[in-house]
């Protein structure tokens, strides 16, 4: 393992991830992998979770690939250095963030999604320009070899390496030193990935679950969010971080609830659910018994089928139950829904907010007012309202927990942002030595005072811009004076121009007389008028365009310490 | 930078010296339920307390230096400058920008949420520890307390117990500035430190050493909590020949003696060949006699080794190598002169540690490229120093290496830009913060989405069963979303 993560960080060494022309180039060529080797990858990870391919498809790839085509479409936005803000003291300097690669990030994918959870912050991280060593979950094991095998025939395979195994390997690569780790999973892994960070150092984001609630407004259109409930609830059987792991409704709304599920169910899986080919089964025997155990003793409004050899659990809603079960004290990660009745609003914020803060919240309501104060009075990851599991659908918006279920974001812009460090980079020049004395020693209180003005006026170019244009137009006047008879000569050329498109040409002879003919107008009055304006105009325009294209930063600076020296606290000096 | 010199008593702000089983219990208690109670979320309370920590500044601002003088001998323009008036104006920032930086942020949306309202929400954490060392008392505790405050978190303060006098006004006058439910100030040595990271925050931040650093983020790991480390490291800076050594001394010696040397992002070694040494030896000479005079140690401008234990630590480390320039030091006052250190040995102490103190090693490599590999081969330092007329071989150095910060041709003035972000990479720290970037380091950035309510018809293409046209429909408006963010 030691000789592994060497390898992969001499490769980083190399500095060969870096350009971004092969960052493109290697996503370019995770695109190409998921397009020619789509049917092997779907198999995989059908194999895995009983997903029908379809499923597989519109779960799993269709998110890289959209993430894919962001980041080729942004990356070269992305890298480029931001500018960042002057003050008086560093106006003359080069000031920017600069954001490069970490290192050699180790990225754990959880079973659940095995492609997504891998691959998507893989994607960050190449983009970013790291090296990567990824460990996909060996539960999901078929997906875990086909990544093994198809990555390094895409990749490069010294820079981004896939390492297989169980908790020993991975208790063993984590002693390992990385530059970043990014772990999706349980809170209890969690820890300890985070323990095993803090020996090296290594900054972590942690993708971790939650018992995410979902409230149930009187105020709301049933049907609807009993459907999008349903799709989000049974989506995977249940086993998505973000799925709606138990509902908070009035009384009242219960048995509506539990019947509009149930017709949803029939409508969505057929009349016979294990038969449908998009349902799926929960991943190995040991889950299977653990959500097992959290039906006892609950009320089963419908579902509760079971079959331990195919392991299915069919979908199932839970009534009246009580908040101090096994089933509402830990994330359920099954095709379990549980209901617990609360008086309103104001008992399902307490209820939430008693509890470990959550990987999403879920408003089903119409009512603006209350979906505000539910926003407002909670914490979690993310929120969907009227809706569920959508936020996480949108690569603009940041994806990652707070408290238990997580630190960090990732995403699109997030993911590169995360696998980056945004590097603070001033550059200054050798020369104006003399503006630096200020600051060396020895120190008097007149240096004090120069010091704050520079230090605390932030330059704003509103309060300048008075001054400036007042400037500007005396610039302008004198450039006049100066320069009459050649502005003259120009203008009239200009005017020349100007009055040749307004006279159409019909033959070649007019051509010729033109001319002639303009200049038997030079003498006219009207014409020395004409002119005196146009050239006016033009040079001004002339000026204002040189300064603002080319010196507007120049005069700005020029003036602001002119400003400086004359109304700063200069009188201090006089008195040391 | 935590010591174990200073055991203090363990204080709350209002209640003194209670010395039970846990005196933090009832501190975190009451902060934990006024912020449960929602009173720090709104733009008023927030801008109340920032308008509070700025009256502080002004008000207790000769305080606040003799404090500093007493612990750190630093001159009133030192701490005028470092402290005082960074604070200020980051007080000031924040209160400029409050509302702007806590409004929804919008996002692009895709064309299966066109109708729909995505933003993100900027959210305090909750109960945030901020643990602040010693070398700039009041301006690493107040920076981030800026931050935490402008965030709308309930903050726990805990200075260093090392710089006593600071300490002791932070934890006596700051409070009757804030709202006392949502602040406190914690005192105490290691002890009550590791006591106090058992509890569960929502957020800590630290700036100290990577040692210890490595003891919060274990903690950390207890319950959870996100952090920032703000840790320190050997600063490399490469001289190249290509410069006026006046002016590369000048600015080198001023950063490098900058609070005595105890600065962690001060210029830590020097990187140059031979020749440009034997040029920058007499000028960095005449900069220290310039700025401090023949006799340094009667200089008002030069502050003092903060106790006996790194007095005796950097009186060590005067050893190693040949002295150049100075070498004397006095324990009686913690004295130790700037000092430049030549012929120095890369395996010698003085190049195994942060050094901490006004002692400049300087190492001769004979070309960038192995100056590039000899700062590649260690710890990625909190900041980069290049120096060159040449702007190839500072972008070069730039590209080539890694560290929190980098400056061309001079010192830490990154450090008076908050539109910079600051923060440390690998051993010398993660997470960042500054200005906005406080902020953002003390919010969580919550991701919300506002589906409409109706056109079910549109998202029942996502609905099982999956027929075969449903899945033609779906693979096109999904096709639909990866091509564009509309």
């Amino acid at each position: 393992m030691e000789h592994e993560v060497q390898r992969v960080r001499s490769a980083f060494l190399s500095g060969r991830s870096r350009p971004l022309r092969f960052r493109l180039q290697q996503l370019e060529a995770l695109r190409r992998m998921l397009l020619e080797r789509e049917k092997d990858i779907l198999a995989a990870i059908a194999s895995d979770l009983c997903k029908s391919e379809f499923n597989a498809y519109s779960q799993e790839v269709v998110t890289i690939l959209g993430e894919i085509d962001l980041v080729l479409e942004k990356l070269p936005e992305w890298v480029t250095a931001e500018p960042a803000k002057r003050n008086l003291l560093t106006m003359l300097d080069e000031a920017y963030v600069q954001p490069e690669p970490l290192g050699v990030v180790l990225i754990i994918g959880a079973w659940n999604y095995p492609l997504v959870l891998t691959i998507q912050p893989l994607i960050g991280a190449i983009a970013a320009g790291n090296a990567v060593i990824l460990k996909p979950s060996e539960l999901s094991e078929n997906t875990a070899k086909i990544l093994a095998k198809l990555l390094p025939q895409y990749l490069d395979q010294d820079l981004y390496v896939v390492v297989n195994g169980g908790v020993e390997e991975t208790t063993e690569l984590l002693k390992q030193r990385f530059d970043y780790i990014l772990y999706t999973g349980s809170t209890a892994v969690g820890k300890i990935v985070m323990t095993a960070a803090a020996k090296h150092l290594t900054p972590v984001t942690l993708e971790l679950g939650g018992k995410s609630p979902c409230y149930i407004d009187k105020d709301c259109d049933l049907d609807i969010a009993c459907r999008r409930i349903t799709w989000g609830k049974y989506l995977n059987c249940g086993q998505t971080c973000i799925a709606p792991d138990y509902v908070l409704c009035e009384p009242s709304l219960q048995n509506q609830i539990v019947q509009k599920i149930k017709e949803t169910v029939k409508e969505f899986y057929g009349e016979n659910v294990k038969e449908s080919p998009d349902y799926e089964r929960i991943i190995n025997l040991r889950h299977f018994k653990r959500i097992l155990s959290l039906l006892e003793g609950q009320k089963i409004a419908f579902g509760g089928e079971t079959d331990e050899t195919t392991r299915y659990i069919a979908p199932t809603v839970l009534t009246d139950v009580d908040p101090e079960t096994k089933v509402m004290q830990e994330e359920i990660f099954g095709p379990i829904l549980p209901i617990v009745p609360v008086k309103n609003a104001d008992e399902a914020i307490k209820f939430i907010n008693e509890r470990e803060k959550p990987l999403a919240i879920y408003v089903f309501s119409n009512n603006n007012k209350l979906i505000k104060q539910m926003i407002d009075s909670t914490s979690s990851g993310g929120v969907t309202v009227n809706d569920v599991i959508m936020h996480f659908m949108l690569s603009s918006l940041p994806f990652g927990g707070v408290g238990s279920s997580g630190m960090g974001a990732y995403h699109g812009k997030y993911s590169f942002d995360t696998f980056s460090h945004q590097r603070p980079c001033l550059l200054k020049s050798l020369k104006r030595e003399g503006a630096n004395k200020l600051r060396y020693p020895p120190n008097s209180q007149s240096k004090v005072d120069w010091t704050k003005f520079f230090l605390l006026k932030r330059f704003s170019k509103g309060k300048f811009s008075l001054l400036f244009l007042a400037l500007l137009g005396i610039v302008a006047a004198v450039l006049v004076k100066n320069y009459q008879a050649a502005l003259r000569r120009k203008g009239l050329l200009i005017f020349l121009a100007v009055h040749r498109l307004h006279c159409p040409i019909s033959s070649d002879e007019q051509e010729i007389s033109e001319p002639s003919s303009v200049k038997s107008e030079v003498g006219t009055p009207h014409f020395l008028f004409l002119c005196k304006v146009g050239h006016i105009g033009v040079c001004v325009l002339l000026v204002v365009c040189f300064y603002t294209a080319s010196g507007l930063g120049v005069i700005e600076k020029t003036f602001s310490l002119f400003v400086c020296r004359h109304f700063g606290p200069w009188h201090r000096e006089s008195q040391c | 930078m935590s010591g174990t010199e200073v055991k203090g008593v363990v204080k709350d702000s209002r209640s003194p010296s209670t010395l039970g089983m846990d005196p933090f219990s009832d501190t975190l208690q009451r902060l934990r339920e006024a912020f449960r109670s929602g009173r720090t979320r709104p733009a008023e309370f927030r801008a109340a307390q920032l308008k509070g920590l700025g009256r502080f500044l002004q008000d207790h601002k000769e305080l606040l230096q003799e404090a500093l003088a007493q612990d750190l001998h630093k001159s009133f323009f030192e701490s005028d400058l470092s402290e005082l008036i960074l604070c200020q104006n980051e007080v000031n920032l924040a209160l400029k920008n409050l509302h702007s930086w806590m409004k929804d942020e919008p996002v692009a949306k895709n064309l299966l949420t066109q109708l729909d309202s995505a933003f993100i929400r900027k959210e305090p954490f909750g109960l945030a520890l901020i643990i602040s060392p010693w070398n700039y008392p009041v301006n690493l505790s107040l920076l981030p307390l800026v931050g935490a405050l402008a965030a709308g978190n309930c903050v726990v303060l805990k200075p260093s117990e090392i710089s006593q006098g600071t300490e002791k006004v932070l934890a006596e006058v700051l409070p009757l500035y804030l709202d006392q439910s949502c602040f406190a100030v914690v005192q105490g040595g290691p002890e009550e430190t590791q006591q106090l990271l058992k509890h569960k925050f929502d957020y800590i931040f630290f700036t100290g050493s990577p040692r210890v650093g490595k003891i919060v983020m274990a903690a950390a790991t207890e319950h959870l909590t996100p952090i920032t480390l703000e840790l320190g490291g050997k600063n490399p800076c490469y001289v190249d020949d290509n410069c006026d050594p006046q002016t590369v001394a000048n600015r080198v010696i001023l950063f490098r003696c900058y609070n005595t040397g105890q600065t962690c992002v001060a210029p830590d070694y020097v990187l140059c060949s031979p020749e440009m040494q034997e040029r920058l030896l007499p000028a960095m000479q005449s900069a220290i006699t310039r700025f401090y005079g023949d006799d340094p140690r009667s200089s008002p401008n030069l502050g003092r080794i903060i106790n006996e234990k790194h007095f005796q630590r950097l009186q060590g480390l005067l050893g190693c190598g040949r002295v150049a320039i100075g070498g004397q030091s006095d324990e009686r006052d913690r004295y130790i002169a700037p000092t430049v250190l030549v012929d120095v040995q890369q395996t010698e102490p003085v190049m195994q540690e942060e050094i901490f103190g006004p002692i400049l090693p300087i190492l001769n490599v004979r070309s960038l490229d192995e100056a590039i590999d000899f700062i590649n081969r260690r710890e990625k330092p909190l900041a980069l120093y290049a120096f060159s007329t040449r702007n190839k071989v500072v972008k070069q150095v730039l590209a080539r290496t890694s560290s929190g910060n980098f400056s061309g041709n001079d010192g830490f003035v990154f450090m008076t830009l908050n539109s910079l972000p600051f923060g440390g990479v690998g051993n010398s720290g993660m997470g960042k913060y500054h200005g906005k970037f406080s902020f953002d380091t003390f919010s969580h950035h919550r991701a919300c989405l506002l589906a409409h309510s109706g056109l079910e018809k549109l998202k029942e293409i996502r609905y099982p069963p999956y027929t075969t046209r449903r899945k033609q429909l779906l693979n096109w408006v999904l096709s639909f979303q990866s091509c564009t963010l509309l």
